[in-house]
């Protein structure tokens, strides 16, 4: 079994190596003239106004712990799938059951208005 | 050769554990964990259960350790969290030591066993691991995969409570 | 021991080959993309170096590498440096599990054309790819740049908003493969493409890609004329390479994946079938660099809108409708 990953390590390891090659080898010879101008964060060139550690809309949130259940959801999908021709009727009116489930959590987060982006 | 393998994956696993339990930053510990999901991946793939590794990374490290590292990021714990050190701390960790211990007794007393049953490595070689979820789960499980589908329902309704002040 | 260090050296060569071929194209892509995009404003692009500006790549990553490479004062130190290499190799990641010609017999060995034939292939690439978002979300917070924080939480937003219609959108081609493995998707599309036996998915899986990878209808998370590059502005010399880098070999990516998972894979009259993949994969990118020359970028409610209420109840419509139809035929 763990043959067939074998690749995927060795690419790792790879990818690992040219990543920190190219930006070392890049350090190595590139110039270095920092300024206290020059390491400022960039802001148009404007004076910097306030920090970027501020606090985010809860919007984002939501989106992000909708995905998580929705995300689940179709996991439980994906092994229906290859079962499908095995299973039949059977399997299809049971994957119906399921997302007609969902489909009322889906309507109600609709109507809720929790996908608004006003 | 596997076993090495596995050692070495073991020691990357818990390395990345103690950066999630011993790092200063939350973001870090977050990112430790991440790499802690990936080498459990590793773990499954060994144990002839690649479909739970891909699930693993899908849901675990795809999805929630997305949504932890968002709050962490947005909610600016950085420099607030290391302020709120309670003896609720010292509490959990005895709890989990003690929990660590009985786990290593039961694995000590051979209560938890290696294979036994009618799936074999053998049949997970020759069926398909995931083909099998699929056929256990939509046969044999079909009311707890309904029942998980209005947990989900429930978790729905949740966030979105959570989240929206008027409703 | 020899056939473990002949398979060893067999996974080596196919890496390095594919390594090669994948950072070549996303050098040349870039170079296309610019001479593309120039012809369509009216302009020459590139034209300097060599004919037809083909030595302008090479000149890229000198430049690159010869830039300063400065890192912000307020920056997190080590995740700052970590990101780009992390874009870069979920990207590469991707790659192992696209299959781009038929198994090949050499010296009676079967020799399958693709890095590592995963019977979860498909899954593989769902979640390699839901990983990505690390490298622009790292990046971006760990600048300590409001653009590059801006560009970050935009992204992850877009990310899992069409991480789920894509998700959505495969399943009926799982239904048509009855596999995970994407040798056996191709091997299902030998008569038909997917792209005929499930146009909607395709539509889908189209738009949810180039989304994911955030190319120009979806460019929300890095909008040059707003917030400057988002996650990447205040990236310099090679580590924004790397982050260039991993946007072409994503354009790279989607093209393998579309061609593999709708147009067909390999199969094709007359023409070898690397050829085929080859011809198929370059259109694809093709075609996303023409959208890229005539598309306005969205905006950001237009952006979660599509995802969110359109995309998702078209895709679970078009996975019940499959699966129906699949059983009325039998």
């Amino acid at each position: 079994m763990l043959d067939n990953y074998l690749p995927i390590f060795t690419l790792i390891l790879i990818a690992v190596c040219f990543a920190i090659g190219s930006t070392v080898f890049s350090g190595l010879i590139g110039q270095k003239k920092p300024s206290e101008v020059k390491l400022a964060p960039y802001e148009c060139g404007m004076p910097l106004v306030g920090t970027a550690r501020e606090r985010f809309s809860v919007k984002f949130y939501i989106i992000a712990m909708l995905f998580i259940v929705f995300d689940i959801e179709v996991v439980f999908m994906y092994p229906w799938a290859v079962m499908f021709k095995r299973l039949g009727m059977f399997g299809f009116v049971e994957m119906g059951v399921f997302i007609l489930i969902l489909l009322v959590g889906y309507i109600y987060v609709w109507k809720k208005g929790a996908l608004e982006w006003e | 050769m596997e076993t090495i393998f596995f050692y070495i994956i073991a020691l990357v696993a818990l390395g990345s554990g103690l950066i999630v339990v011993l790092c200063k930053s939350p973001v870090n510990s977050a990112l430790g964990l991440v790499n802690t999901f990936f080498c459990l991946a590793v773990f499954y793939v060994m144990l002839y259960a690649p479909f739970m590794a891909a699930v693993q990374i899908m849901v675990y490290a795809g999805a929630i350790m997305v949504l932890i590292l968002f709050v962490i990021m947005l909610l600016n714990l950085g420099t607030e969290a290391r302020k709120r050190y309670t003896h609720g701390v010292v509490w959990a960790a005895l709890a989990s030591l003690l929990s660590l211990v009985t786990f290593l007794v039961f694995i000590k007393k051979g209560q938890i066993t290696g294979a036994a049953g009618d799936i074999t490595k053998d049949v997970v070689m020759s069926v398909g691991h995931t083909e099998l979820i699929g056929k256990t789960m939509f046969t044999e499980f079909l009311l707890p995969f309904e029942i998980a589908s209005i947990l989900l329902l429930v978790a729905i309704v949740g966030a979105v409570v959570l989240a929206k002040k008027e409703v | 021991m020899s056939d473990l260090l002949l398979s060893l050296a067999l996974i080596l060569v196919k890496l390095g080959l594919i390594f090669g071929v994948i950072l070549g194209m996303a050098a040349y892509l870039v170079l296309a993309e610019r001479k593309i995009l120039g012809r369509m404003q009216l302009r020459h692009g590139p034209n300097r170096l060599g004919p037809f500006g083909l030595i302008q790549p090479m000149a890229d990553v000198i430049k690159l590498i010869t830039k300063e490479d400065f890192m912000p004062d307020q920056a997190d130190k080590w995740l700052f440096l970590f990101a780009p290499g992390l874009t870069a190799l979920t990207a590469l990641l991707s790659f192992v599990v696209v299959p781009f010609a038929p198994p090949l017999t050499i010296f009676g060995r079967e020799l399958p054309m693709v890095v590592c034939d995963l019977n979860i292939g498909l899954l593989y690439f769902l979640g390699i790819s839901s990983l990505g978002v690390y490298g622009v979300v790292i990046g971006g917070w760990a600048s300590n740049s409001k653009y590059s924080l801006l560009g970050a939480m935009r992204s992850i937003g877009q990310l899992l908003s069409y991480e789920l219609a894509m998700g959505l959108a495969l399943i009926p081609v799982v239904l048509s493969a009855k596999s995970f493995s994407l040798t056996d998707v191709v091997m299902s599309q030998a008569d038909w493409p997917n792209l005929l036996k499930h146009p909607v998915a395709f539509l889908i899986f189209l738009v949810s890609i180039a989304a994911e990878s955030k190319r120009t209808p979806f460019d929300m998370p890095e909008a040059e004329n707003e917030i400057v590059g988002g996650f990447h502005t205040e990236y310099s010399g090679m580590r924004f390479g790397l982050f260039f880098v991993g946007e072409y070999i994503n354009l790279v990516i989607i093209g393998s994946m579309l061609t593999v998972l709708f147009l067909g894979g390999w199969h094709g009259p007359l023409l070898p079938p690397i050829v085929w993949f080859a011809i198929k994969v370059l259109f694809v990118a093709f075609c996303f660099i023409w959208a890229r020359g005539t598309m306005p970028r969205l905006r950001y409610d237009q952006l979660l809108h599509l995802g969110w209420k359109v995309l998702i109840p078209l895709a679970l419509l078009n996975l019940l409708v499959t699966a129906a139809v699949l059983l009325a035929i039998g």
